[in-house]
């Protein structure tokens, strides 16, 4: 007899689960040796209470109503729960607060290999400590957690939230025109973005900048780069960027991070500093974060804070392929 | 980070004119060429793998192949899929279109008075988009052969499709009343490669680029 389960979901059997254990515990293990503590909130939440953090509450998509009519939705991210969380229960506490969570999230995806509509992530948040030290930090974490699940060559994709738009906004484009162009970044369109840049009538020299920037990529001297490509008006934009880049270069973190000024995240509530983590053996990315800087404000409790999410089947998927490719290249990565 | 970049270059429409760009940017197209029925070709610097354009992008959001070239067509029908478009490769050009028969103004008059006008596409997605973002309300049909038999067998009031010349609209006693997107062929990229293997592409894109 075949009895079904809902599309995206699925049932895990002891040599799969065994491995995914293991790297559960080794995530869990190295955020306990940097002092973060492991917390567990409700799978669902009061609709109303997650669109205070994001208007989309993070893209959840399951809802349901419970015994008066409330409407409760399965929770999308960790990140707005703990914002809750600290909100409700550490509002008397001015020290940063550093958790840590390995929950599932529920988002209603094209089901794939390494994407499932319940899927489980491996996180932290730092919450009290501002960039660029407290995004140092998180960094820093992430690059153990990295370490600690076997990925040599995986990588971080690091960018800023604000930097395009407080670009479009210092070379005077209105909101509109900004909208469209922000868009077509968001579509990692850069044809159309190339279009939409032509008619904004900014200088020939803005325009260039504006159509080249969010093409580089690659070691911390693409700051450089851009900075002299675009002048002050880069300069300034990408001051956050540059103060983060200092401080991931004196921890000695700089191989693991590919420095991006195109690097977008769907979720609105990232301020500064903004993450992805992708590995050559998987095509989709297998985690990512940022600062929230204004998200604990709006719980009304206004404190910075940073944090990431690895997805923990995705990783497993990884290491199974960087373990493939290894066999087939003789031992060794290729 | 030697191994080659993977290419997904589609068979069809753009297939020649796909072949001469490999050509100019030293990528050996030969092999191609041979009619062979093979479907991965391998290279030094560049693996080629050929597929339907419909296919491009799964391959490439995937991550099974680093680049790919499909039109944009196939892009506006699989706006789901998340890939980095980078180049418009300049050919190929066509345009989607919505079309009904010469001189047939019924189709007006049939969403006035049935409130829906029925639509066969290849393309459901840019149809139900294109029709609802005009606030008016269609009845989309797909269907998988040709499109232009829908309005003379009287399955739908007009097609929206993919022209170039607009010969086979023409043989068909079809005419182009609105044009949703002129497309070309564009060069897309997944978004993981994109950031690990940047000088590659970065530099494969310049060649083609510089043509």
């Amino acid at each position: 007899m075949s009895h079904p389960i809902p599309p995206g979901t699925r049932d895990i059997l002891p040599d799969e689960m065994r491995e995914l254990r293991a790297l559960s515990n080794a995530l869990l293990d190295t955020f306990a040796a940097h002092g973060y503590g492991e917390v567990w909130t409700p799978t669902m939440e009061y609709e109303d209470v997650l669109v205070k953090g994001d208007e989309r509450a993070a893209g959840a998509s399951y809802r349901l109503f419970d015994e008066h009519g409330q409407v409760l939705v399965l929770r999308s991210d960790m990140t707005i729960p703990i914002a809750r969380l600290v909100a409700t229960r550490f509002a008397r506490v001015r020290e940063p607060l550093r958790f840590c969570y390995l929950s599932h999230a529920y988002r209603a995806v094209t089901p794939q290999r390494g994407q499932q509509r319940e899927f489980l992530q491996a996180g932290i948040e730092l919450i009290g400590m501002d960039a660029p030290a407290g995004t140092v930090e998180v960094i820093e974490v992430l690059c153990a957690a990295l370490d600690a699940t076997d990925l040599p060559r995986a990588r971080i994709g690091l960018g800023d939230a604000g930097l395009y738009r407080g670009l479009l906004d210092g070379m005077g484009v209105a909101p509109d025109a900004a909208f469209s162009v922000l868009a077509a970044l968001e579509l990692h369109d850069f044809v159309g973005l190339e279009g939409l840049v032509e008619n904004l009538g900014v200088s020939d020299a803005s325009r260039r900048t504006l159509t080249a920037l969010p093409q580089l990529r690659g070691g911390a001297e693409v700051i450089d780069r851009a900075v002299e490509l675009g002048g002050e008006d880069v300069r300034q934009a990408t001051q956050r960027l540059r103060d983060v880049a200092a401080g991931v270069q004196d921890r000695g973190l700089a191989d693991r991070i590919i420095f991006d000024l195109g690097l977008v995240r769907d979720l609105g509530y990232y301020t500064g500093a903004i993450f992805e983590v992708y590995d050559p053996a998987l095509g989709h990315v297998i985690g990512g974060g940022g600062r929230y800087d204004e998200l604990l404000g709006r719980f009304g409790d206004p404190r910075p804070a940073c944090g990431f999410a690895l997805f923990v089947e995705r990783l497993h998927v990884a290491q199974a392929e960087e373990e493939r490719r290894a066999r087939e290249h003789g031992g060794g990565a290729a | 980070m030697s191994e080659p970049l993977r290419l997904a270059v589609p068979r069809g429409a753009l297939f020649a004119d796909t072949l001469d760009l490999l050509d100019e940017i030293g990528v050996d197209s030969a092999p191609l060429r041979s009619g062979s029925r093979a479907l991965l070709f391998p290279g030094e610097r560049v693996t080629v793998v050929t597929m339907r354009p419909s296919d491009v992008p799964t391959y490439v959001e995937a991550g099974a192949v680093d680049l790919g070239i499909t039109g944009k067509d196939v892009l506006l029908e699989q706006q789901e899929r998340v890939v980095y478009e980078l180049l418009d490769l300049g050919y190929g050009q066509c345009r989607m279109v919505v079309a009904t028969r010469a001189g047939n103004r019924f189709a007006d008059e049939l969403e006035r008075r049935l409130g829906a006008v029925r639509i066969a596409t290849k393309y459901p997605r840019i149809a139900s988009r294109w029709f609802e973002d005009s606030g008016r309300q269609a009845e989309v049909i797909e269907v998988k052969g040709s499109v232009e038999l829908a309005p003379l067998a009287g399955l739908a009031d007009a097609i929206v499709d993919l022209t170039a010349s607009g010969r086979t609209l023409g043989e068909n006693d079809l005419e182009v009343r609105e044009v949703i997107a002129d497309c070309t062929a564009r060069l897309v990229a997944n978004r993981v490669a994109h950031k690990l293997r940047q000088a590659e592409i970065d530099e494969l894109v310049g060649r083609i680029d510089a043509r």
